[in-house]
């Protein structure tokens, strides 16, 4: 029987990544996949006649552009267009119009107030130089601080320097920044409730923490260190959905002779003599291999799909509560034309671009507090995007979809387990708050996918259905993730790694957990590295 | 010429702890209060005729540092052995904990608790350096400085690998978090968060900013332990008192300060005294304040001396109170079923989720509709705060917001106090029947009484934005200020409130360097 040199668990965006570094540096890989089409979260799906739904994910701004070029990912089809705005609703007919272009975005702060349209550009750049930081993490192995190699002192030396050369006020206001809640960090800019609303959105997307829990202000900085063509802070679509970049990626894979299989749902890690050996799948087929690569999430690895036998003590108590909670749901949207928001100018590009339906400050916590006590939030808050206003392959001509990110939404409900009749009684919740915002808004619904913690779950295989692999909170960061002592990729069974955003940075369409593991693979393969390194050239400056 | 060298602000402990040092250095102190008594938030109070309560229900936190420096011990002050921290059960079904032993609680969390404790010990132990050093600036600093942190990094290095790891991912848990991983028992939950969320305003859920109040809680007398002076809280103040007196310190009450006088010429400012609120003018070329930052720096240094980036930090300070104070003098001890020593403090927190959702009101400028609370009965450790056969029962309540959206009109006050009563009843059937009299203070009360921004207990958050090198806020994290002359050795500074009294020491070091 056939011994390959790595099999890969899981085709989402990240295990395609490290599949294809490593098929390129010329190994014998093959990446197994549960369902019957890749991509994980990152995917489109015709769940309607001429309506491709990115079911998951539905915007990108993380992927490492560097990657994208290495990878060649545009020869394979990925095209990326650049995001136009988003119209935020606040309460009682409130709308903020969020342009990308400089002019119009300033114009129409001040429309709330003036000293905040101002404070603007001090937040733009203060996020920007915090991010700075940290994407110069992004693609490099985070150091083990309880190490003496070399290589891990370099690497301490080189984060304590970075840090360092921020001068002094700067690396006080970096911690601050570190540790604070979304919305008492936005109060130092802001004065109206609705901007720093707008603003604080990011720091809770796709995280059990409210806009009030400390912590949020990173979540925030998370979410807005990405980047489209050079320009930091950019959103942007891919063309087709978020499935051409798995499928790019996988063009990549095959390019470089890596074998894709799916409808391989992989039942357990082969362990031999104390050392990872190959797969065996659901079905009872073994697949043998020097090494395994999991991209799935920590919880789900340890408790799962390995032996508690094969784990050093501890290692399953650390998988248990490691901190993976689902607080997002999604709402797909078949629409048989574009609708119309209540306060939004049909002669104005940004009615083609996203929605954010967020009410206010108090509303955004208390969404939250729903969440804490086992319950939907009533009254959530909701990012839309229309991707068929941009992109013509994803709906049939002078139809659209709207893809609606919900927060919040718990794994587990405080009344018993989901249930259809639960599930769809959540999605009304969320069309019913968008048709307040736009009259006739269910008339115009052809189809649509209701997706809770429980369905992503089950069908992208997140635990609890978080969209991270993990809470992004600082004991779950850097050398931290997704353990203490197990964060730079190799996992405490010898020729077992992993490459999920469980593992540093996190999170995200980025493709940097899978290349950064492929960098270690190699190095411990002792063969030359293919994996590109730094990534932090860019300067270029996104105000608004 | 002056009579003194420095001048303190406030007969709080850590003023009192701060004056004595200098006393002893030889530096001729005065002390400055603006009430009648020593002891400032830690102080005893007479709210009923004969009814006395101490302000602070103990003294857990209290640095066995400092009462070696100040021999305390010398003028008679000693401690109780760890006292029992019960979480009240309505079906008389309480958990107790004190030491190592857990009584009530399910098996596996009992015999888990030893190891957690003894974790979370060591954790302690490696930041004792860190709680008594003045933590210098960061990249500001020469190499001898930095050596500060060298020794707090070679001290969690020696931990070992792994515990070192656990040690930093602990660190930034929110409570719920770091005690859901080992106990299951709801009540036992409840009970453990409760010192780490005490005081400010976090609950169970909240990351970054529990632990380390907890870890410096930890670092006092019973390793985080409930204790009270014998003879009663008063019995530290009164020590405090004696020692500085016996070093030579003046104490003026019923001096409330004005202002702080700032001279400047082309050299720059620099503070040469104090005014009180009486106009008096009083010389010193030290100042130190044990007032909170807020109040140091927005009222008493006052803003046209400081620049205006220092200003907004102090500014934007997180400090308004959370912790309401409810007192009742009781004509005898209640009685609880299934407990029947109430020396210790008793808490009616019984799950996380009681404490969360507590919390949850309070965002919102509301005081909490269940509100959660400590209970001790001190007149148990010192009979003179009630007559003869009487009892006074003191209790912290939260969360009761500083701001609170009706500015605490009467409504919302009468409101809160039936629901802390009706609370307090459900947990001590029969408690009501034996009040004689009874006070509520809200944070905005303890403001305007104590003379402390919020009415927060700990003159700020304690939070990790605020804490060590950057409490209160840098440039004034080194016990100095941005006015020569001026210094802090308050609560609001390093390590922090707790009524620990390193501030004050730390402060004394900083100021005789």
């Amino acid at each position: 029987m056939k011994t390959y040199d790595a099999v890969i668990i899981g085709a989402g965006h990240n295990g395609l990544t490290n599949a294809a570094y490593l098929a390129k540096a010329g190994l014998d890989v093959v990446i197994v996949e549960k369902n019957d089409y890749i991509g994980g979260a990152a995917v489109s799906r015709q769940l309607e006649n001429g309506y491709w739904y990115s079911s998951c994910s539905y915007v990108c701004s993380m992927m490492r552009q560097v990657i994208h070029r290495d990878l060649n990912l545009t020869k394979h089809g990925l095209m990326l267009v650049p995001y136009l705005g988003t119209a935020a609703f606040g309460e009682n007919g409130q709308t903020l119009m969020a342009y990308t272009a400089e002019g119009p975005a300033y114009n129409e702060l001040k429309r709330f107030s003036a000293h905040d349209a101002d404070a603007m550009y001090r937040l733009l750049a203060d996020l920007d130089r915090y991010s700075t930081l940290i994407r110069k993490t992004l693609l490099r192995t985070p150091p083990d601080p309880g190490s003496f190699k070399p290589r891990d002192i370099k690497e301490l030396m080189f984060l304590a320097k970075t840090f360092w050369e921020m001068g002094e006020a700067e690396i006080y206001e970096y911690i601050r920044f570190f540790t604070m809640s979304a919305a008492e960090f936005l109060d130092d800019y802001f004065e109206n409730d609705f901007i720093k609303a707008t603003m604080a959105t990011p720091g809770i997307i796709g995280t059990a923490l409210g806009v009030d829990s400390p912590g949020s202000a990173y979540i925030l900085l998370h979410h807005v260190m990405g980047d489209v063509d050079g320009t930091i802070g950019a959103w942007g679509l891919a063309r087709g959905g978020m499935g051409a970049i798995s499928n790019a990626l996988a063009g990549a894979l095959q390019e470089h002779g890596g074998e894709i299989r799916t409808n391989a749902g992989v039942d357990q890690v082969l362990v031999k003599n104390g050392k990872a050996a190959g797969v065996v799948l659901e079905n009872g087929d073994e697949i043998h291999a020097k090494l395994v690569v999991s991209n799935l999430d920590a919880k789900r690895t340890f408790t799962k799909i390995v032996d508690r036998d094969d784990l050093p003590p501890g290692i399953f108590e650390r998988a248990k509560n490691f901190k993976i909670r689902g607080s997002s749901g999604k709402v797909n949207i078949a629409l048989d034309g574009l609708p119309k928001f209540n306060g939004v100018p049909d002669n104005r590009y940004i009615n083609r671009g996203g929605q954010a339906f967020i009410g206010s400050m108090e509303k955004l916590e208390r969404a939250y507090d729903d969440w804490k006590r086992g319950k939907w939030s009533s009254d959530p808050f909701i990012e839309s995007v229309i991707p068929s206003a941009w992109d013509p392959t994803v709906a049939p001509p002078g139809k659209h979809w709207m893809s609606n990110f919900i927060q919040y939404c718990p794994p587990q409900l405080a009344d018993g387990p989901w249930t259809p009749e639960k599930r769809d009684a959540f999605g009304q919740t969320v069309i019913d708050k968008i048709e307040r915002h736009s009259p006739g808004f269910k008339d115009l619904i052809v189809h649509m996918e209701v997706r809770t913690p429980y369905e992503i779950e089950n069908e992208v295989g997140l635990t609890e259905g978080n969209i991270f692999q993990g809470e992004l909170t600082i004991d779950q960061l850097l050398f931290n993730r997704p353990f203490p002592g197990y964060a730079q990729y190799r996992m405490p069974v010898k020729n077992m790694y992993m490459c999920g955003s469980s593992t540093h940075p996190g999170g995200g369409v980025s493709s940097a957990c899978g290349a950064n593991a492929a960098r270690e693979i190699l190095m411990d393969l002792k063969k030359p590295n293919t994996v590109p390194e730094d990534d932090c050239h860019d300067t270029q400056y996104n105000i608004f | 010429m002056s009579n003194y060298d420095a001048i303190i602000v406030g007969a709080g402990h850590n003023g009192l702890v701060c004056a004595t040092l200098l006393a002893k250095a030889g530096k001729r102190v005065l002390v400055l209060e603006a009430n009648a008594s020593e002891g400032g938030l830690g102080a005893s109070r007479e709210f009923h005729e004969g009814f006395q309560v101490p302000m602070a229900h103990g003294a857990a936190s209290f640095s066995s540092t400092v009462l070696k420096d100040l021999n305390l011990a010398g003028e008679g002050l000693s401690f109780s052995d760890a006292l029992p921290t019960v979480g009240l059960s309505e079906d008389g079904n309480h958990v107790s904990v004190v030491g190592d032993s857990v009584t009530g609680a399910l098996e596996a969390d009992a015999a888990a608790y030893p190891a957690y404790r003894a974790k979370l010990k060591r954790y302690a132990k490696v930041l004792k350096s860190i709680w008594e050093s003045t933590l210098p600036r960061l990249g500001a600093g020469g190499l001898a400085e930095s050596l500060v942190y060298a020794k707090g990094a070679l001290n969690v290095r020696m931990l070992g690998r792994d515990d070192m790891g656990e040690f930093v991912r602990v660190l930034t848990l929110p409570m719920r978090d770091l005690i859901d991983e080992v106990f299951e028992d709801p009540k036992l939950q409840g009970l453990l968060s409760w010192d780490g969320v005490i005081g400010n305003k976090m609950a169970p859920r909240s990351p970054n900013n529990a632990v380390l109040p907890l870890l410096l809680r930890m670092n006092g007398l019973h390793d985080g332990d409930h204790c009270v002076p014998n003879g009663g809280m008063n019995a530290l103040n009164e020590a405090l008192l004696s020692a500085a007196k016996k070093a030579g310190v003046t104490i003026r009450f019923d001096a409330p300060v004005a202002k702080f006088i700032i001279e400047g010429d082309e050299n720059g400012q620099r503070a040469t005294g104090v005014e009180l609120a009486s106009g008096e003018a009083l010389e010193a070329s030290t100042i130190v304040s044990s007032a909170d930052p807020k109040t140091t720096f927005m009222k008493l240094v006052g803003t046209r001396h400081l620049d205006i980036q220092f200003t907004n930090r102090i500014n934007r300070l997180r400090a308004d109170g959370m912790v309401a104070k409810y007192h009742a003098a009781l004509s005898e001890l209640p009685k609880i079923n299934g407990l029947d020593d109430l020396g210790g403090r008793l808490l009616i927190a019984p799950t996380f989720d009681a404490i969360e959702f507590a919390y949850d009101d309070a965002k919102y400028g509301e005081a909490s509709e269940h509100p959660v609370m400590e209970i001790t009965f001190p007149s148990l450790q010192d009979p003179s705060l009630a007559p003869d056969g009487k009892h006074v029962m003191s209790v912290n309540v939260m969360y009761a917001p500083y701001k609170e959206k009706s500015g605490w009109s009467d409504a919302a006050r009468s409101a809160f106090l039936g629901r802390v009563v009706e609370t307090l009843e459900k947990y001590i059937p029969g408690i009501s029947s034996l009040v004689i009299a009874q006070e509520l203070l809200t944070p905005a009360d303890l403001e305007a009484e104590y003379h402390a921004y919020g009415g927060h207990w700990h003159h700020g958050e304690l939070s990790l934005e605020q804490a060590l090198m950057m409490r209160p806020t840098y440039y004034a994290a080194q016990y100095n200020t941005p006015i020569p002359g001026v210094y802090l050795c308050g609560a609001g500074a390093h390590p922090g409130g707790g009524m620990t009294g390193l501030p004050g020491r730390n402060a004394a070091r900083e100021i005789l360097k």
